[in-house]
């Protein structure tokens, strides 16, 4: 018998039992759906993710000074009791490792970002004030963080050596600071500690929301305010050295095997440190592990969509195991009429995929409205993905074959006389 | 007589059938049969309930094999045939009348007469063209779209039988057909039957246990706890030669 006869059948089948038929895909509708749900948010995630990482510099590679953590709890002979919970300045990466190490690298490294955090601060002038956090960076930083500057010029070589007092700003603070004027050449006060600092505004950076910070309900957000690391280092009081360093490898290179190289690089400078060493890592790195533990995330839900796939399996089972006993006379009608137990089989298993499959696209349509407001929630762009949807139909309809052939074997081995007597 | 052709539809030879209930002796319900029908022929088989009636039916009908004996049906030795060509030969070869009419559920009066030229291998338009044609010769064109509930109980066994032609067989077999219905609506089903045989040349077995039904036939076999005790010549013997 053809197929689009036995597909007829079947939905004629399940027009005379709708609710029957509808609970039956309960089960389908709620794997397949939960399935989808989790592939969606979980691939937005991901790809939102990775995004903003790109934003950040994928190709960027973090060297810091980490404590080192030995097994039985000794280091060099110090007991850990002794041992210093903050790097002193002979365990920071010095000015001198920094310079062999550009003369190492040569042209496979792009730029070096150094960086001294001072803390958060709020800005008040007579025209306004709003929130900036200061961050004394070098001359390289802007080209190892994608930073641009929309207007004025970034920090230069000649700020850091004389450490002059100059600072590059958001177009947010610049706007806040003195609204409706030419911010360049304007100067600020800065309260670090006791002392107050004057700084030049000799740039402009455009500000762009990320996505990965929390979005204040200010009006204007908290920015990033650079100045010269010197500047920076002697309004800390900080010590020479660096507690860690940004990286930037070259275009084209590969960021993995120079990662190691650096981390090798500067832990030969350890080897005789008792506490500290140098571990470099990466944002591709982060993101690796960022998006493996993602996808154990969903794969952890995923088994549990498939137990529930697995139930609403049975329960397609049971149903068409109901249903044959239900149609016993009218197998038996069929095959007295010359029906062939294959063609029998054909039906009953066309009938169970016919189920899976309209249970498996409801639970495709409701996992792609859950997924969505899923992702909208977390306020990324919702991305199903066309093979989990293929594979989910593909995967519904197997169901089908696969719980549907038991029944089907059973209706398909009836023997017309008994099945013809059946009341 | 003069019409009918000396061809055997059904030729039966010392055919024997025991069903093995479980444990202990198989139950013998044919003790060798030997039965022949000719082509246009109207056979009545009568026996009471328990003369194995039903039992010889099925293996008339193909549905079952014998346990010895040979049966050739229309040329072609069926008794030792598998499951697969069984069926094949109920699809071409056989027409099913039962007393409870057994449409197909939730299926119209045309798909149900599509069914065994469906099974059959009979493609789309020319399968539909041919069941509304049956249909308008058992007077049921008017109801072709009514589903088996839609209709009363002679309606159905009018499309029953359209549908038992719808292969043109070489044999109908009816079971009881008139049992599930009042006196009048039997009446046109036997009526339905004799024209069948008359205009068409049909083979007909009619298995019943009614003595005037089986008067209107042309020949009445009678079976008597599985043996055959009779054999006879009905009212109906003249039929074939008006």
């Amino acid at each position: 018998m053809p197929l689009f006869e036995n597909i007829l059948l079947a939905l004629s089948g399940l027009r005379a039992n709708k609710m029957r038929a509808l609970l039956t895909m309960l089960g389908i509708i709620i794997g397949i759906g939960s399935v989808i749900a989790i592939m969606t948010v979980s691939s937005s995630m991901t790809h939102s993710i990775t995004e903003n990482m790109q934003s950040m510099g994928a190709n960027n590679i973090i060297v810091s000074v980490t404590q080192k953590s030995d097994s039985d709890g000794t280091a060099g002979g110090h007991t850990l009791l002794f041992r210093r919970s903050a790097p002193g300045a002979e365990d920071l990466i010095s000015d001198e490792m920094i310079a062999e190490y550009r003369a190492a690298a040569g042209e496979r490294v792009y730029a070096v970002g150094l960086t001294q955090a001072l803390g958060t601060f709020t800005i008040k002038t007579a025209d306004g004030s709003a929130g900036a956090n200061a961050t004394g960076v070098n001359s390289e930083y802007a080209g190892a963080n994608g930073l641009t500057v929309a207007r004025g010029r970034f920090l230069t070589q000649a700020d850091e050596d004389g450490a002059r007092p100059t600072a590059v700003v958001s177009d947010v603070l610049a706007q806040a600071l003195f609204p409706g004027t030419d911010p360049i050449g304007r100067s600020f006060e800065l309260t670090v500690g006791a002392k107050i600092y004057t700084l030049c505004i000799v740039g402009v950076y455009r500000y762009e929301n990320n996505g990965m910070m929390l979005e204040s309900t200010d009006a204007t957000p908290v920015t990033e305010l650079y100045l010269p690391i010197s500047t920076a280092k002697a309004m800390a009081h900080a010590q020479a050295g660096h507690s860690y360093i940004t990286v930037v490898a070259a275009a084209g290179e590969d960021t993995a095997a120079l990662l190691r190289q650096t981390e090798r690089f500067f832990a030969s400078y350890y080897t005789r440190n008792p506490s500290y060493t140098v571990t470099a890592s990466s944002m591709e790195s982060l993101l690796d592990s960022m998006t493996q533990m993602l996808s154990t995330v969903s794969l952890a839900i995923a088994v549990i969509a498939g137990i529930s796939l697995l139930v609403g399996g049975i329960g397609v089972m049971n149903i068409m195991l109901v249903s044959v006993t239900e149609r016993t006379r009218e197998i038996g009608t069929r095959k007295a009429l010359g029906a062939t137990n294959g063609s029998i089989r054909a039906q009953f298993i066309v009938e169970a995929v016919i189920i899976c499959l309209i249970g498996g696209l409801l639970g495709i349509a409701v996992g792609l409205a859950l997924g969505a407001a899923g992702a909208k929630l977390l306020d990324c762009a919702a991305s199903p993905s066309v093979g989990v949807i293929l594979a989910a139909v593909a995967f519904s309809m197997s169901i089908g074959v696969f719980f549907g052939y038991y029944p089907a074997g059973k209706a398909a081995r009836l023997d017309p006389i008994e099945a013809l007597r059946y009341e | 007589m003069a019409a009918q052709s000396r061809t055997p539809v059904i030729e039966m030879r010392g055919v024997v059938k025991r069903f093995s209930l479980g444990t202990g002796e198989p139950l013998e319900v044919l003790h060798g049969i030997d039965l022949t029908v000719y082509r246009g022929e109207f056979l009545a088989i009568m026996g009471a309930s328990g003369s194995g009636k039903s039992t010889l039916m099925n293996l008339i009908g193909a549905l079952d094999r014998p346990t010895q004996g040979s049966y050739v049906l229309d040329g072609t030795d069926v008794s030792t045939l598998r499951d697969k060509e069984l069926s094949r030969i109920r699809c071409g070869k056989i027409g099913f009348v039962f007393q409870n009419f057994n449409l197909v559920p939730r299926t119209s009066a045309l798909k149900n007469v599509e069914l065994p030229m469906m099974y059959g291998g009979v493609r789309g338009a020319q399968r539909t063209q041919r069941a509304k044609e049956l249909l308008a010769m058992v007077e049921m064109d008017d109801r072709m779209d009514h589903l088996p509930s839609q209709l009363s109980g002679g309606q159905k066994q009018r499309v029953a039988i359209a549908r038992a032609m719808a292969n043109d067989p070489a044999l109908l077999l009816a079971d009881e057909p008139t049992g599930a219905l009042d006196s009048a609506t039997g009446r046109l089903v036997m009526d339905l039957f004799h024209r069948l045989h008359r205009e068409q040349g049909k083979t007909v077995v009619l298995i019943t246990h009614s003595p005037e039904l089986a008067e209107e036939c042309q020949r009445i076999v009678t079976l008597r706890d599985g043996c055959v005790t009779g054999e006879r010549r009905g009212g109906g013997a003249n039929d074939a030669a008006v």
